[in-house]
């Protein structure tokens, strides 16, 4: 299966996958009017250090310790792809205590959001991977 | 093959997935004595707080039975298991037979023996659909609750009521709340914004006496309720084990495969204990993420497959009002403590271990401490310096962060 894999020596630390992720995920045509003047909430961020920096996303695990934990059936796998049912979760931040990747985030709802590889956005490769200007990001089976 | 489950909660549905993940053919029966499709125990706070409904508490979907070719006898209670002729008995007196059998009995909760506790009319206990939804019955906006226990359970039983009634007094013998996840610093801060919410605590002291719509407490204090909620812990339903021979200590006796003492019988969720690798020592993780894994190990063995439960960990993710708690593991060896009376952060090493932590407000990523608990991560392979910080995978060495984010895991 194709997963969202990163090169951190070859990440500029731009944060674009940042923007392009929010913008997905804003179901807004118009990337301007869904993001300027607006705080992102993006499903993956950048961690960075020094000159190190590298995106940090969900990596769809084999065996997802999160959805094992769920206490609401919200999330669960879906032809690979680690899915989240956002109206049966109640924010109960049990994904937050089991994901050994910081991968699960809250959005402002409270509620929990997480990359799902855009399969419900762009229907081919995750926004992220599409605008990462340095290829530090790739959409590939490993 | 005939496998026979008893229960319908966590450990049951991980059983149920566990068995189809190695067999799509055997026979399975899940009996189970609540009448409910399989929903969510921890989430009917949720429920009284309008947060979920009873359609999306489900724990798994309607048609979750019939996807996996599950029979279920709900509403119906087990009376003994007679492991020598492989057969259970049911309340009516029939008998069912089975080639392997899982008890998911999960637990009850414990009512001390305290004077004057029949004469009180409005009263539950909080574990299961049916009691948030007679606590809801009992309840006007002019109501005072008193509960006691300040638990897990009736902290999360009093955050869903604020709001709903007039006042919410919550007793309890410990000196702190949640003394089953907090420091005394931590329960504090938790403490100090349940009341900002309007929840009274009354600490280091128990009911004596109950009258219709009183406590006396042992400091003589008297708390006047018109609603009563039991929450003083719970007790595993261990009996149809113990009682057909089955090794108990507090709970159902397990392996590492999950299986009993008796051959043939697994066991999995609240009613059983497992091994905390972070304690080293056997213990009741009564959790419910601990409790489908159980069920899905018990699952996978019974059907022929091999699965091994040995990271167990007690681990807590919890809040109230906004506010945000996570923990795992065990507080022992040096603490490192950081707080600015709001946020709380401790982090508990030994021999070159994270061995435990509380967050509580700022919880981001804390997954990330948790795996450095459950996999016995060598801390001086990490910039502890960062970890400490925070949860971030920074600190791990680069070699590290190359296989995390760049393979498949």
């Amino acid at each position: 299966m194709k997963r969202v894999y990163v090169n951190e020596e070859w990440c500029l630390g731009c944060h674009l996958c940042e923007y392009y992720c929010a913008f997905a995920n804003s179901h807004v045509n118009d990337m301007a009017k869904a993001l300027k003047g607006k705080e992102i909430h993006p499903n993956i961020r950048i961690e960075e250090k020094g000159d190190i920096s590298f995106a940090v996303s969900c990596r769809h695990c084999k065996d997802p310790l999160c959805v094992k934990s769920c206490i609401s059936g919200a999330l669960s796998i879906d032809d690979g792809v680690v899915r989240i049912n956002r109206d049966k979760c109640v924010g109960c931040y049990t994904c937050v205590l089991v994901c050994p990747y910081g991968a699960i985030l809250p959005s402002p709802s409270g509620v929990m959001q997480k990359c799902e590889l855009c399969v419900e956005n762009e229907g081919g490769m995750p926004n992220c991977v599409m605008h990462c200007p340095n290829s530090a990001i790739v959409f590939e089976e490993r | 093959m005939k496998y026979v489950i008893i229960g319908n909660s966590a450990a049951a549905v991980g059983c149920v997935e566990g068995i189809r993940k190695v067999d799509g053919e055997g026979e399975i029966l899940l009996i189970s004595s609540e009448p409910h499709h399989t929903y969510s125990r921890p989430l009917i706070s949720y429920l009284l707080m309008g947060k979920t409904d009873s359609e999306r508490m489900k724990y798994r979907p309607e048609g979750f039975y019939e996807r996996n070719a599950c029979k279920t006898m709900l509403g119906r209670a087990v009376t003994k298991i007679s492991p020598d002729s492989k057969k259970i008995t049911l309340d009516d007196g029939s008998e069912v037979s089975y080639d392997k059998l899982m008890v998911a009995t999960g637990s009850s909760p414990f009512i001390p023996p305290i004077a004057g506790y029949d004469k009180v009319k409005n009263k539950t206990t909080f574990m299961s659909l049916d009691d948030a939804k007679e606590l809801e019955s009992m309840l006007t906006t002019d109501s005072d609750v008193m509960i006691l226990g300040a638990g897990l359970i009736g902290l999360k039983c009093a955050e869903c009521l604020i709001g709903k009634v007039k006042s919410i007094t919550v007793v309890d013998m410990a000196p702190r709340i949640l003394p089953s996840i907090l420091d005394a610093d931590g329960a504090a801060i938790v403490q100090k914004h349940l009341e900002k919410c309007g929840v009274k605590f009354i600490l280091e002291d128990s009911s004596s006496e109950f009258s219709e719509n009183s406590a006396k407490l042992k400091s003589g204090k008297t708390v006047k309720f018109d609603a009563l909620v039991m929450a003083v812990g719970v007790r595993p339903n261990i009996s149809l084990v113990s009682e057909c021979g089955g090794k108990v200590n507090k709970g159902v006796y397990t392996d590492e495969k999950c299986a009993t003492s008796i051959k043939d019988i697994y066991a999995g969720g609240d009613c059983s204990e497992s091994f905390d690798s972070a304690l080293g020592d056997v213990r009741i993780l009564a959790l419910l993420p601990n409790a489908y894994m159980q069920g899905l190990t018990a699952g996978t063995n019974m059907a022929g497959g091999e699965a091994v439960y040995d990271k167990a960990i007690p681990m807590n993710a919890i809040g109230f009002c906004g506010l945000h708690i996570i923990t795992a593991g065990v507080y022992e060896g040096d603490a490192y403590i950081k707080t600015d009376g709001e946020n709380y952060k401790a982090l508990f090493c030994k021999d070159n271990m994270l061995k435990g932590f509380i967050l509580i407000g700022d919880v981001a990523r804390a997954g990330i401490y948790t795996s450095l608990i459950r996999e016995k991560t060598p801390l001086n392979t990490l910039d502890f310096e960062l970890i400490k910080d925070k949860p971030q995978l920074m600190a791990f060495a680069r070699k590290e962060r190359k296989s995390r984010l760049g393979e498949e895991v």
